[in-house]
């Protein structure tokens, strides 16, 4: 059963050029992509910037609409939502971001921070808002006098534990965490990955899970999508993704990933050259400049996302009408 | 800028050092630089009683969290601190020189000539309002006194030598013309510009992607070789000093409480905050279930507590590190630590 399944979900942005905006050009930002969010499971997603998935995130909560393609909640299209149901669709999904010091304002209690999406979006009693928080504050770990003090009183650590606090006020099935340990120290992030991790299987949560940290991805998904420049170019499994990458861009991601062993010795891929600006892709398979494995049919046609043994590839080195061998 | 007063220098009963063959090129010795308020009232020790060895060409991580003072120890070392910080106690031998009782204006011939840095954030370090090739060659006119054209030449060569393609184009551009990695390279080039012995890099790829950090670290790497600098790195990052270093220096709170080789640190942790980091890591090869966080936060550094300051979050933690500090203890192989846990079979003498 999935949660969340988004099919050819596609977002581009117009971006102006020329102070007249003349000619107009379109950042791809995602292009056609299609996945799906088990219940009570995590999805990871990769890459680097400009990969398009904080876009796809900010498709995810709503904050952005979609140019083309659909996503569906629980089997229901979000584009045949009613106000009412859109209302209730947002207190579903909830996110997780990756600046504590950002997220949260200075000028408020820790209870009027977690409450607050709980008063915006239902009417309980005070004495139930009180209860709550204390409830909410005790599942993330944090003492009950927390909820009268102010943010600049707490750590990073305890600032994203008060996030997560907020973002589960409503009750959501899927929660996106944009970067939810990369502003914390290295001590401090397992204590949060492992609170992430008992809060999922406590409360059956789902998550969509964005880092750049890829170890932390595999570590915490069930499946990982990689992504770069707008397209979806492998998805799988996380252990097998990350034991034995397919595409090349995988494979040289996973590659320059730091070692966690001096002694451990490793094929290093080093990709030359840089992502190139989603306004201007590459023709064919948008890897192709960098890609060391490149064919003449690479600069072509643009590979398919399909079936290559346990899981999905775009590459025409594992598609049928590729000349793989 | 750097006002690093000490107070009482200490007349030093050592032989000019330069002369002694086989000296490290940095020494640091019982080094302290505390943030003193206004009023004296509040003493932050940022570092504390740092003792620390970087050889010719050799590559030193220094690890730690926000606030373990690895910052604090780079600025002190180019004494670039701010104007609340104090260099307390300590000696900085580089180059057989204590650069502690160097006057400002001699601190500005070993600034950019003989010690680099490179920083965090590419952008906050190069200057939107001058061309690539200007900032390049601006070192080597002050401090090797080129004329325009000279420097300009050399600024070209130096972009080649840190990889940016069709340098000569690239020489009359400006920072905003240029991606995150290509920026970072630039501030490579300033740093080596001078063909410095020693290049501090201060989390010189964080704010770069992955497979470009990849390119960064190892246009590092062979900058090193090919010019046979020091490179010390600050970083909270251990996969980065895994895959470049040969030393670990770990800092906790303003002390190091575990330096050595790196292989043999990673292999067999000397300290507990050591090991705690170390298995706090998430892992590609192995599904753990759970990580093994290290519970509690590090302390305040103007209210530390008595004895050793990890003892609050430590799981090995008896009497005696809750009421004396450890000294720093030498273990075999030119392993140091900072606890009381280590036994009087691996030590090879307190320090």
């Amino acid at each position: 059963m999935n949660v969340l399944e988004a099919d050819g979900l596609t977002k581009h942005f117009s971006a102006r050029r020329g102070l007249l905006g003349g000619s107009r050009g379109v950042v791809r930002a995602v292009d056609d992509i299609s996945f799906s969010i088990e219940n009570g499971r995590t999805l990871g997603v990769v890459g680097e910037s400009g990969c398009g998935k904080t876009t796809t995130a900010m498709l995810v909560l709503g904050l952005e609409e979609p140019t083309g393609g659909s996503i569906r909640f629980q089997g229901q299209d979000l584009r045949t939502l009613d106000p009412l149901q859109r209302k209730q669709y947002r207190k579903s999904v909830q996110a997780v971001f990756q600046d504590p010091y950002a997220s949260l304002s200075p000028r408020m209690r820790i209870s009027d921070i977690i409450s607050e999406p709980l008063i915006t979006n239902e009417t309980v009693t005070s004495a139930g808002v009180r209860k709550r928080v204390l409830q909410l504050l005790d599942l993330v770990g944090l003492p009950e006098r927390s909820a009268d003090l102010f943010p600049h009183e707490f750590s990073g650590g305890q600032r994203q534990r008060i996030a997560i606090a907020r973002s589960l006020a409503l009750s959501p099935k899927l929660v996106v965490l944009d970067e939810p340990v990369s502003a914390l120290d290295v001590s401090i992030r397992a204590q949060i990955l492992n609170l992430l991790r008992d809060l999922q299987e406590e409360l059956g949560l789902s998550y969509l899970f964005i880092a750049h940290d890829l170890a932390a991805v595999a570590h915490m998904s069930h499946a990982i999508v990689v992504m770069y420049l707008g397209k979806i170019v492998e998805m799988g499994d996380a252990q097998t993704l990350a034991r034995a990458p397919k595409h090349p861009y995988t494979a040289a991601l996973f590659s320059a990933a730091l070692p966690s062993h001096p002694d451990e010795k490793r094929d290093e891929i080093v990709l030359t050259g840089e992502v190139p600006s989603p306004l201007n892709p590459p023709s064919g398979c948008r890897f192709h400049p960098r890609c060391p494995m490149a064919m003449p049919i690479c600069s072509q046609r643009e590979p398919e996302l399909l079936q290559a043994d346990d899981r999905l590839v775009a590459c025409h080195l594992f598609s049928a009408g590729g000349n793989a061998n | 800028m750097s006002n690093s007063t000490l107070s009482s220098v200490s007349s030093d009963p050592r032989p000019s050092p330069a002369v002694r063959a086989g000296r490290p090129l940095l020494e640091i010795n019982n080094f302290s630089t505390h943030y003193v308020s206004a009023q004296g009232t509040r003493v932050v020790r940022a570092v504390d009683d740092v003792t620390l060895r970087v050889n010719a060409g050799e590559t030193v991580g220094i690890v730690g969290e926000s606030g373990s003072g690895k910052s604090t120890l780079a600025l002190s070392i180019l004494r670039v601190l701010p104007t609340a910080a104090q260099i307390v106690s300590g000696q900085l031998w580089f180059e057989g020189e204590d650069l502690v009782r160097k006057t400002d204006a001699e601190m500005q011939n070993v600034r950019g000539k003989r010690i680099a840095m490179i920083l965090q954030d590419p952008m906050a370090s190069l200057n939107p309002l001058f061309t690539i090739g200007n900032q390049v060659a601006e070192p080597i006119r002050v401090h090797e006194g080129a004329n325009r054209g000279t420097a300009w030449r050399r600024a070209r060569d130096l972009l080649k030598a840190v990889r940016i393609p069709s340098p000569e184009t690239r020489v009359r551009q400006f920072p905003h013309e240029m991606s995150g990695g290509m920026r970072q390279r630039i501030v490579g080039a300033i740093g080596i510009s001078c063909e410095p012995r020693l290049l501090i890099a201060d989390e010189p790829t964080t704010s770069l992607d992955l497979t470009i950090q990849a390119q960064y670290l190892n246009l590092l790497r062979d900058l090193q070789r090919e010019h046979g600098l020091a490179l010390i790195f600050i970083t909270h990052n251990l996969g980065i000093v895994a895959k470049m270093c040969d030393k670990l220096v770990v800092m906790y709170a303003g002390r190091v409480v575990e330096s050595g080789p790196v292989s043999q640190v990673f292999n067999a942790p000397a300290h507990p905050y050591t090991r705690a980091l170390l298995n706090a890591i998430p892992r590609m090869s192995d599904r753990r279930e759970r990580l093994t966080a290290i519970e509690g936060q590090p302390p305040d550094l103007a209210a530390l507590p008595r004895g050793c300051a990890f003892a609050a979050r430590c799981p090995d933690a008896f009497d005696r590190c809750r009421k004396e500090t450890p000294p720093e203890f030498s273990l075999d192989g030119g392993r140091t630590t900072r606890c009381w846990l280590t036994t009087a079979a691996t030590r090879s003498g307190a320090a």
